[in-house]
């Protein structure tokens, strides 16, 4: 699995609320043989018009915020389908962390399994943000930093800093880049003994 | 007996399936069920293999094709729309057959959607962890199971250890007290209390939905009701099994027989949250003077009596859920203020694993008797499951729906599938759970509802409410 540990990029405002992963990736993307190439569809129906030439009034589109690698969005983030499709393609776009007040739970998990940082900050960090990346509603092209060591959003060019929390396993898995299979197997003795248990109360659980 | 030792279903079926406790919040869990369908099931498949992983416990997963095949006859191969969508069922298989797990393919007597199928056949049972690439599973808690989306490297993870990493919920009890009043059903108390509460409020909760009117649902209105658990964004949604889910479970391919059924019943009984026992956040809603619901926007919050209006977006709590609105009403080309019953549909859709079971097109066919589908209105209904659709079939259902103007089509996904790709730029009056921006297809606006709501407004041509057509 792809490590993060600290990671310093241009940030996208995509403020709005309740950003779907239909939305983030339609599902006709999703009929596919590879993984490869899901970059293709994110956001497709909001980068691209109606008669598929790119729509350059959608930030993502613009520069030099196509090159962003921090997506600073609005609350709810993610929520709706457990598509992986969905931090898959932010990631093939460069993206490496994604900053809200909320997310979508399904979607949360699976952003640390696709090395992107999930980063829930509260209200007040929320909107510091956006009055740093969106003065007056107009979007400012402005770096953070990501630094899932030190639990800290950093504004490098205010010195500003927010601190955030993650789940200790998931953090550390994200950090390490550590295999997830490999390391249940370690715990392979207590599935066993677990199940010797289980089959003689829940036999009806075993097919 | 000290107080914690009271505990809620929730966690009963948690405490029973904790392998491991990880710290901080983190638990390994058994994994009784794993489901996998075609679309992500598919790249479970694939990534577990090209890993160099075999299954673990193959006999405990079930492979089913239901989202990228062509439910429209004649319309199509059934294999699907598109060469990678045939290609991309043809890996199921193989990925199947390879791995050792049970596929239920097309042409299988027992295939349709996932949530559908997976009670019908006692693949789901009260009391079991079921995970699949699919965020509706929580559709599996009207039967009492615990069951959740995950996502593909969770699933690889699950098909490789028959196990997941998962953090405990907080747990979240909703009350659904006093009787529903005529034409109001289970769809309306889900898309209710997203209205109340919004659709983020359940975000981080297990929800157990108890109360009177809960009860008295039938075990295929309780899965209507858990399914829109994720609207809701609650990971997990299910009801206590009682007698009524065992009654309805009993003799099912995979359910326990013999002694180990009684077994399985005593200790299914036990599952039941105790008195005393305290949840994180509890939640009471009258449901005697709920009226049928209705979506307007394109969040399942959006949404308002069918007898309201489009809403004026400066009415809403704060800026964002203003800014949401205002561009909901501008996507969904309405207006603040215009009767719901004003709008002019152009698809009335009775389908996907929130209302496609026999209860539900009963109720639709009980209103559509003797009625037509306004001209102007495209209406289909799409069964759950080919078990669904046999038994309407013998009880004459399809010819009702066929007279009244419907497309009667072959189970599957529907327009949450890639049956999508025959929609744009319409509007559509749904059964379904997810009103989001271009879900059934590109540019179309979305309006969620119950089938009876759906069936009085194919026939009425505009969003309609039911009661008004009663004698």
């Amino acid at each position: 699995m792809e490590a993060f540990t600290t990671y310093t990029g241009l940030a996208a405002p995509l403020l709005r609320a309740s950003i779907d992963t239909d939305q983030i990736i339609p599902t006709r993307f999703l009929a596919r043989l590879s993984e490869e190439g899901l970059g293709e569809g994110l956001f497709a129906q909001w980068r691209l018009l109606p008669d598929g030439t790119p729509n350059t009034g959608f930030i993502l589109n613009r520069t030099p915020w196509d090159q962003a690698g921090v997506l600073v969005a609005g609350p709810h983030f993610g929520c709706g389908s457990s598509r992986e499709a969905a931090p898959r393609a932010l990631r093939q776009c460069g993206f490496r962390a994604v900053i809200a007040p909320s997310f979508g739970d399904i979607f949360y998990n699976n952003c640390f399994r696709n090395g992107i940082a999930p980063v829930r900050l509260d209200a007040g960090a929320m909107e510091r943000l956006a009055q740093l990346l969106e003065p007056g509603g107009q979007a400012c092209a402005m770096d953070l930093t990501v630094d899932l060591e030190h639990n800290l959003v950093r504004v490098p060019s205010t010195g500003e800093s927010f601190p955030f929390t993650a789940p200790a396993l998931l953090r550390r898995m994200l950090l390490e880049g550590l295999d997830e299979i490999a390391l249940t197997r370690t715990h392979s003795g207590a599935i066993d003994d677990f199940r010797a248990r289980d089959r003689e109360r829940r036999g009806w659980a075993y097919l | 007996m000290s107080i914690s030792a009271a505990r809620t279903f929730f966690d009963k079926v948690w405490d029973e399936h904790v392998i491991a406790d990880l710290g901080d919040n983190a638990f390994l869990l058994q994994a009784d069920r794993l489901l996998l369908h075609d679309v992500t099931g598919s790249v479970v498949m694939r990534e577990l293999t090209a890993a160099g992983h075999q299954a673990d416990s193959p006999r405990q997963a079930f492979g089913i094709i239901d989202h990228l095949l062509v439910t429209k006859p004649q319309a199509a191969p059934r294999d699907g729309w598109t060469p990678v969508a045939v290609q991309m069922i043809s890996e199921a298989r193989h990925g199947a057959q390879r791995l050792g797990i049970e596929l239920i393919d097309i042409q299988d007597a027992r295939m349709g959607i996932t949530h559908v199928i997976a009670p019908e056949l006692g693949i789901a049972l009260p009391g079991l962890t079921v995970v699949c690439g699919d965020s509706h599973t929580c559709t599996l808690g009207g039967i009492g199971a615990l069951g959740w989306g995950i996502g593909t490297s969770e699933g690889t993870h699950v098909l490789a250890t028959g196990t997941l990493v998962e953090s405990r919920p907080r747990t979240m009890r909703v009350r659904f007290e006093g009787e529903l009043g005529p034409c109001v059903s289970a769809k309306d108390m889900i898309l209710a209390l997203i209205g109340q509460m919004g659709a983020g409020a359940g975000t981080g909760y297990a929800v157990e939905f108890a109360g009177a009117a809960v009860r008295a649902l039938s075990v295929e209105a309780r899965m209507t009701l858990c399914n829109m658990a994720v609207e809701f964004s609650a990971k997990y949604g299910f009801v206590a099994p009682d007698a009524k889910v065992f009654d309805y479970l009993k003799g099912r391919e995979y359910a326990p027989k013999g002694a180990l059924w009684d077994q399985a019943v005593a200790h299914w009984e036990s599952l039941r949250t105790d008195q005393g026992a305290v949840f994180d956040l509890e939640v009471v809603l009258d449901v005697s003077t709920l009226a049928p619901q209705v979506t307007w926007g394109t969040s399942p919050h959006h949404v308002a009596d069918v007898t309201a209006q489009v809403p004026v977006p400066q009415d809403a709590a704060d800026p964002p859920s203003r800014a949401l609105a205002q561009r909901a009403i501008d996507y969904q080309q309405l207006s603040a203020g215009t009767p719901l019953q004003d709008v002019r549909l152009d698809v009335a859709y009775i389908g996907t694993c929130t209302n496609a079971r026999l209860s539900d097109l009963r109720l639709a066919a009980d209103f559509l008797r003797g009625k037509k589908v306004a001209p102007h209105v495209t209406a289909i209904c799409i069964p759950g499951s080919a078990t669904v659709k046999r038994e309407a079939e013998a009880e004459g259902l399809h010819q009702v729906f066929i007279d009244a103007g419907f497309e009667w089509h072959d189970p599957g996904c529907g327009f949450c599938g890639s049956g999508k790709g025959r929609l744009q730029d319409v509007r559509i009056i749904s059964t379904s759970n997810r009103n989001f921006e271009n879900r059934q297809g590109v540019r179309t606006r979305t309006h969620l509802a119950s089938p009876l709501t759906v069936a009085a407004s194919a026939v009425a041509g505009h969003i309609a409410d039911a009661r008004r057509f009663a004698d």
